[in-house]
């Protein structure tokens, strides 16, 4: 058994005196829609004992779990409370969840974003749910007078094997929460785990499939009022004017007005990126309303001039260089060509400019990816009450935590007067991560004294920027007389940002490596898109490898294996960010599950694989070309994130990256002239639709013993090779740029 | 602004609003039944389908003085106790991820499902193509309809 101490964010295993947003004050209607598992024969409590900002317990024994994390469609608001759960030895049939509110005091890392939240997460959890249940087993022993070490629990029963003595847990949940804290608690062995590990359904499916309001966007309170925002047409142009002389007289418009969100002289945090902040906004009684006064404001923009953004970059000094100018997809490429040509040595192992003069084949590709945009089906909206030095807020976003800063300091309104709730998200993707219309409906909130919903129409989203940057890599590879890989170089950057990670494989399996990096400012604002710079080098370095196996005329398995083999017994250099133990494993059980090797009459076989956010996922993917057009008949994942959680909503999740990683890979696209984006709505952005989706997917997971680790990202980007990959066995030709879709339409099959 | 009496989910509702207004807005801001979803405008994405006398309408596009004395049917009327086949079927895979598409997907599979109770895959795929799951549930999604289908 696992000792945890309850000294590490003891806080979250304190008694707390009252949950915000009202968690003491459950109606029955709230507990028929908390539960959706199946009908509770427990019914609703008559009252609650708190034990730490996770559990609190009925006196009939049904326990509450509060889901720390905000849920936009990883599953943690299942996931999450299943490991409290666990610990605390409950039937799962007898736990209700309910998402709690940001709240710093008694919860860490309340954010979606980097496949943390399980791994980060997981010892926390379990000791808030093995807190609770030694405070239960403290007030039987206490009640029962024999000593806490003979008492047992098991599914919500106390038991004590001599006095034949037993209870459930609602019997002593009024004394239990009284008990001291415990210092330290006692883990069980994983072994031992009866909730985790077994697929649970998700508990908010009933409210979803009922149309129940969970989204921000379902928001509505009292005298609320619909907000929409104007923001320039071109990034590099700012508001200079405007009349809404017609706009004001339509029906239902309360007010326009101009707008400040974030000030030019705030200190910006990582994830405070935003590009249009001199907005106008409109006010009204009803959306649609609102959207037609949208319509007809008459905007005159300006160029804006250069400016630079100190920012703190999650505690690094950082600067966003914002040039003045009209950017278009040609004058960026020649740009990018420039920085090329002068990148950053970011990591070099051995003498890699001997071992390519020396090579007896040299192999060298280049590889773009295009801006996308994360296009979540839900689009932006917030909620927001400013009332004097108080603000209510409520809607979906990543990470409430970071953006609560900005909103304090626009507001003037200190930290503890503000309250965010988090509702479900309609995806998120990154894009929620940087919350600017939270501070804009807050600002509209404050201007109007009343309470107001801002929404977004699709086109002020697709357009309003935080998009994914625009990248370019080169790779060079070179094989001696005897086809073994002798040097490896990869030059990579982009506009903003550059997403080499210099560490990764194949770094540490060849003797002189060369890694190499650039970027080039850009007003053209980007940010975290599902996992960030992951997403293109997978797709590159995987592509390229692959093309590089068959200069050796080797496997694409064995090549990668025999790789791994020599990172393992003799790595190069220092920093290996993978383990090529654990990234071999998950390629051999690939091979075994997708059946590589064996061949069916028409299809063609692509095999990729990556390791990212703490996982490593690699997809065999098969496709067809049936009249032209490319068919995916299966997609075979393989994953390593240690321990699953919840097995089928985690292949739920991998189901999901793969036809995300393809839709993405074939059709992802947005392009610049002048400064204003080429695509608006799903129109002319091309989304994936079920007739392109793959007939099946299977997912594998290695078991393994390890601690879990991330898992919303790490099956999406090398799904992105697997597919090039595909599309060279069945065509013939390689596939360098994103996405796939614009060669495809040139050629015929 | 125009007076209208809407029959919604078996009931009379009265709404006065402007007669170009799209019955989404109608739903989602004069009768709180937010269920169905804006996700395009454009009726493009599926997420704001209802069903208008049985057939599958993307809510979005659909102006309120068109509806007249038609039958609106959205989510939250598709059942009384969301045990639809296509809702229980939905809940046997345990499809949705983010879920905000899903109103609007189980919308199309029931009337798809209503005109055809035993489509093949393609015809599940062709009637399924006005719907986006950004999320990526295509594969569950198909496996649900092929389970509420064999339920009818």
């Amino acid at each position: 058994m696992k000792t945890a101490s309850t000294k590490i964010n003891r806080r979250s295993f304190l008694k707390v005196s009252a949950l915000t947003g009202g968690g003491m004050l459950l109606s029955l209607n709230w507990l028929a829609a908390c539960q959706p598992k199946e009908a509770n024969a427990l019914g609703m409590p008559k009252e609650w004992f708190q034990f730490n900002g996770f559990i609190k317990i009925g006196e009939n024994g049904l326990v509450t779990v509060m889901s720390p994390n905000p849920e936009g469609g990883q599953n943690v608001k299942t996931s999450m409370p299943m490991i409290v759960a666990e610990e605390l030895d409950v039937d799962w049939k007898d736990v209700v969840v309910q998402q709690a509110d940001l709240d710093t005091k008694y919860f860490t890392r309340q954010f979606i974003g980097g496949s943390q939240a399980i791994r980060s997460g997981f010892t926390n959890l379990r000791t808030a749910g093995a807190t609770a249940r030694a405070m239960l087993v403290a007030a039987a022993a206490q009640s029962w007078n024999v000593p806490a070490n003979e008492i047992t629990v098991k599914t919500g029963t106390i038991s004590h094997k001599g006095s034949g003595k037993s209870a459930n847990f609602g019997e002593f949940a009024s004394l239990a929460a009284k008990m001291p804290v415990p210092e330290e608690v006692q883990l069980k062995n994983t072994g031992d785990f009866k909730i985790i590990g077994t697929s649970k359904k998700n508990v908010e499916a009933k409210n979803i499939v009922t149309g129940k309001p969970l989204f921000g966007i379902d928001t509505k309170r009292e005298g609320m009022l619909i907000a929409m925002i104007v923001h320039p047409p071109a990034f590099g142009k700012t508001l200079k004017s405007f009349d809404d002389s017609k706009a004001r007289t339509m029906p239902g418009i309360a007010d326009i007005f101009r707008i400040k969100s974030i000030q030019d002289d705030y200190k910006k945090t990582f994830f405070d990126t935003v590009q249009f902040t001199d907005l106008i906004a409109i006010v009204g009684e009803s959306t649609w309303q609102v959207m037609q006064a949208k319509k007809v404001i008459e905007a005159e923009w300006e160029i804006q001039e250069a400016y630079e953004e100190k920012r703190d970059m999650l505690g690094r000094e950082g600067i966003r260089i914002v040039p003045k100018g009209l950017e278009g997809a040609a004058s960026q490429e020649q740009a990018m060509i420039v920085a090329a040509q002068k990148p950053k040595t970011q990591r070099k192992d051995g003498d890699p400019e001997a071992a390519f003069a020396k090579a007896a084949k040299v192999i060298e590709r280049s590889y773009t990816g295009p801006f996308l945009a994360h296009n979540c089906m839900e689009p932006m909206n917030f909620f927001a009450h400013v009332k004097g030095d108080r603000a209510e807020c409520a809607g979906p976003l990543q990470k409430p935590e970071l953006t609560e800063q900005a909103l304090s300091s626009r507001l003037g309104i200190p930290l503890e007067n503000i309250e965010i709730a988090m509702t479900r998200l309609g995806g998120g993707y990154g894009r929620r991560s940087y919350a600017h219309w939270l501070i804009e409906a807050a600002v509209i909130s404050q201007k109007m004294d009343a309470p107001i919903k801002l929404i977004y129409t699709r086109e002020d989203d697709m357009t309003g920027g935080v998009y994914r940057s625009r990248y370019q890599a080169t790779y060079r590879a070179a094989l001696d007389e005897n086809n073994q890989l002798t040097a490896f170089h990869v030059n990579a950057g982009g506009l903003p940002e550059n997403p080499l990670y210099p560490d990764r494989f194949p770094a540490g399996a060849v003797d002189n490596y060369l890694a190499e990096g650039w970027e080039v400012p850009s007003n053209i604002t980007t940010g975290s898109f599902r996992a960030p710079r992951s997403n293109f080098m997978a797709c590159v370095e995987q592509s390229f490898l692959d093309e590089v196996a068959e200069a050796a005329g080797k496997d694409p398995i064995d090549f990668r294996l025999e790789l791994l083999a020599k990172a393992k017994a003799n790595p190069v250099g220092d920093g290996n960010d993978y383990d090529a133990d654990r990234y071999a494993k998950v390629l051999e059980l690939l091979r075994e599950k997708a059946n590589w090797g064996s061949s069916k009459e028409g299809i063609s076989r692509g095999v990729s694989a990556y390791f990212c956010h703490n996982s490593y996922a690699a997809q065999v993917l098969d496709l067809r070309i049936v009249d032209g057009e490319v068919k995916i008949d299966k997609v075979t994942n393989a994953v390593d994130c240690g321990l699953v959680v919840n097995p089928d909503a985690a292949k739920n999740l991998c189901e999901g990256a793969v036809v995300d990683g393809i839709g993405t890979a074939m059709y992802g696209e947005l392009t610049f002239e002048e400064g204003v984006v080429s695509k608006t709505n799903f129109n002319t952005y091309r989304m994936i639709r079920m007739q392109e989706a793959p007939e099946s997917i299977e997912t594998y997971f290695v078991e393994n013993g390890e601690d879990p680790s991330g898992l919303g990202e790490p099956a999406y980007p090398p799904v992105f090779a697997a597919l090039a990959n595909a599309l060279y066995q069945a065509t013939g030709k390689r596939f360098y740029d994103q996405p796939f879709i614009n060669q495809l339409k040139l050629e015929s099959f | 602004m125009a007076q209208y009496n809407l029959s919604i989910n078996g009931k009379l509702m009265n709404v006065d609003v402007d007669p170009n207004t799209p019955l989404l807005w109608v739903l989602r801001d004069h009768l709180d039944l937010v269920g169905t979803k804006f996700g395009c405008g454009i009726a493009q994405c599926g997420a704001c389908t209802v069903h208008i006398d049985g057939e599958a309408v993307r809510s979005c596009s659909y102006p309120v003085s068109v509806i007249e004395d038609k039958k609106v049917v959205t989510i939250e009327g598709l059942s009384e106790k969301g045990d639809h086949p296509v809702q229980k079927a939905w809940l046997e895979h345990d499809v949705p991820q983010c879920g905000y598409c899903q109103s609007g997907q189980i919308m199309t599979a029931a009337s798809l499902l209503a005109e055809n109770p035993n489509p093949t895959d393609e015809e599940i795929s062709y009637a399924m193509n006005g719907n986006i799951c950004r999320c990526g549930t295509y594969t569950r999604i198909k496996a649900a309809i092929k389970t509420a289908s064999k339920s009818l």
